[in-house]
């Protein structure tokens, strides 16, 4: 790792002024994406700001419909909380499937949102259940937030504080995951609710992306059987080592019948 | 440079970190702590797993700094000042749970706290599952499986002395 400063502020206030007063400056939460990036020397941040010690930031609460977790929520705490359970039990499902044991006792929801690396899970989450996500500035639709590969609507310097997740009739996740490195090879997360029937699809293309063709074919009739004849188009999706476009795509139909099995 | 104090296997430390000094780093190099293992320095084989707060971490993917304050347990403070071993180290030699032994004390640390999270019991479907985050090139994991079914009913009391390996 090239040399960084180190700042550890106490408010998401202070935070802010830091990373805009640095553009090179990046902020840390649990690391485990960002700290091997640093090792392979991919970025050379000025200064890591350090948000654990960011009140703010913490906290998983039900509000009325909705469900809220503070960016720092590492994976485990969304996995094992009781209102995550209670209310969308599908997102403590895929916070407990993320990386493994070690990952999940370190890495963030805030983290792992704004990175919106395409193999990462919660995108598809957020995606999925239409949340919203709140920053230090503004409130974020999730169909405006993921931009691209790795890019989002955040601002630089723009620090995302929590996510609110509308409580769902159903929903439901299924991954096939890369059998070595456990990432996402795609993803479907569906669910049924106060923001309509939707499907989220993850690990297929360069960003999580809807797919209406099945959302309408969903909404007409919620079974497994109503998307098992619905062909993703392989153009634009991923092609890599672990699968080509074409793969990706088949997979797109068998995790969206399996996503809605999982929803019930 | 920044200090950090931190507790460490009981006693604490306080020493002056660079800011991308790795916790892995201080325990080995600064606290010589090297029962803590570097396997592939990419959050992945598991063998750095130490305790931080009572948690599992990667200590290779975890920065010194943001360890102030924090209580930290290695492989090297689980057994008694007089020698007896963690019942979790003691099945690791019972049933014969390592061969090469590099993964071991990663493999140990995430057993502990694999099966302190879960106090009802797991299967050994369950402990398998709980092991994706450390890798073993030498045993195929059946031994360690093994272990851990078997430190489990000491470690929450439901056995006084550890079911020995079938001969």
């Amino acid at each position: 790792m090239y040399e960084f400063a180190y700042h550890k502020p106490s408010s998401v206030a202070d935070a802010v002024k830091l990373l805009s007063a640095d553009p090179e400056a990046r902020p840390i939460a649990g690391g485990h994406t960002l700290l091997p990036a640093l090792k392979h020397r991919l970025a050379r941040p000025t200064a890591l700001v350090d948000l654990s010690g960011i009140a703010e930031l913490r906290g998983i609460r039900r509000e009325g419909d909705k469900v809220v977790i503070g960016a720092l929520a590492r994976h485990a705490e969304v996995a094992n909380s009781d209102a995550v359970k209670g209310a969308i039990p599908a997102l403590a499902r895929l916070a407990g499937t993320i990386g493994d044991v070690q990952v999940r006792n370190r890495g963030t929801l805030g983290g792992s949102v704004a990175n919106n690396d395409p193999a990462a899970d919660y995108p598809a989450a957020v995606l999925g259940l239409g949340a919203t996500v709140v920053t230090d500035r503004r409130r974020i639709a999730a169909d405006d937030f993921f931009t691209g590969m790795f890019s989002t609507a955040l601002e630089p310097g723009e620090l995302l504080v929590a996510i609110e997740f509308p409580i769902p009739e159903k929903a439901g996740y299924a991954k096939m995951k890369n059998p070595a490195s456990r990432y996402v090879m795609t993803g479907a997360f569906v669910s049924r609710g106060p923001q309509g029937v939707r499907v989220a699809i993850n690990g297929a293309g360069p960003c999580v992306f809807r797919q209406r063709e099945m959302e309408a074919a969903l909404a007409a009739n919620w079974s497994p059987d109503a998307v098992a004849n619905i062909r993703q188009s392989p153009d634009g999706l991923n092609s890599d080592i672990h699968g080509s476009a074409e793969y990706r795509a088949h997979l797109v139909t068998v995790m969206a019948k399996r996503a809605v099995a999982d929803a019930g | 440079m920044p200090q950090v104090t931190l507790t460490v296997n009981g006693k604490k430390h306080t020493v002056e970190v660079e800011p991308r000094t790795l916790l892995v780093e201080l325990l080995r190099e600064t606290l010589r702590l090297t029962g803590t293992h570097v396997g592939c320095d990419t959050s992945q084989c598991g063998a750095c797993v130490v305790h931080v707060n009572g948690d599992s971490v990667k200590s290779c993917t975890t920065l010194a700094v943001m360890c102030d304050g924090a209580e930290v347990t290695t492989i090297e403070g689980l057994a008694r000042p007089d020698g007896t071993l963690h019942p979790m180290q003691e099945a690791f030699r019972e049933y014969h749970a390592l061969q090469c032994g590099f993964c071991t004390p990663g493999m140990v640390m995430s057993a502990i706290d694999l099966v302190q999270k879960n106090p009802q019991g797991l299967s050994e479907e369950e402990i398998r599952h709980g092991l994706e985050g450390n890798l073993c090139r030498c045993t195929g994991y059946h031994n360690i499986v093994k272990a851990i079914a078997a430190a489990q009913e000491v470690m929450h009391g439901r056995r006084k002395e550890l079911a020995r390996a079938a001969e």
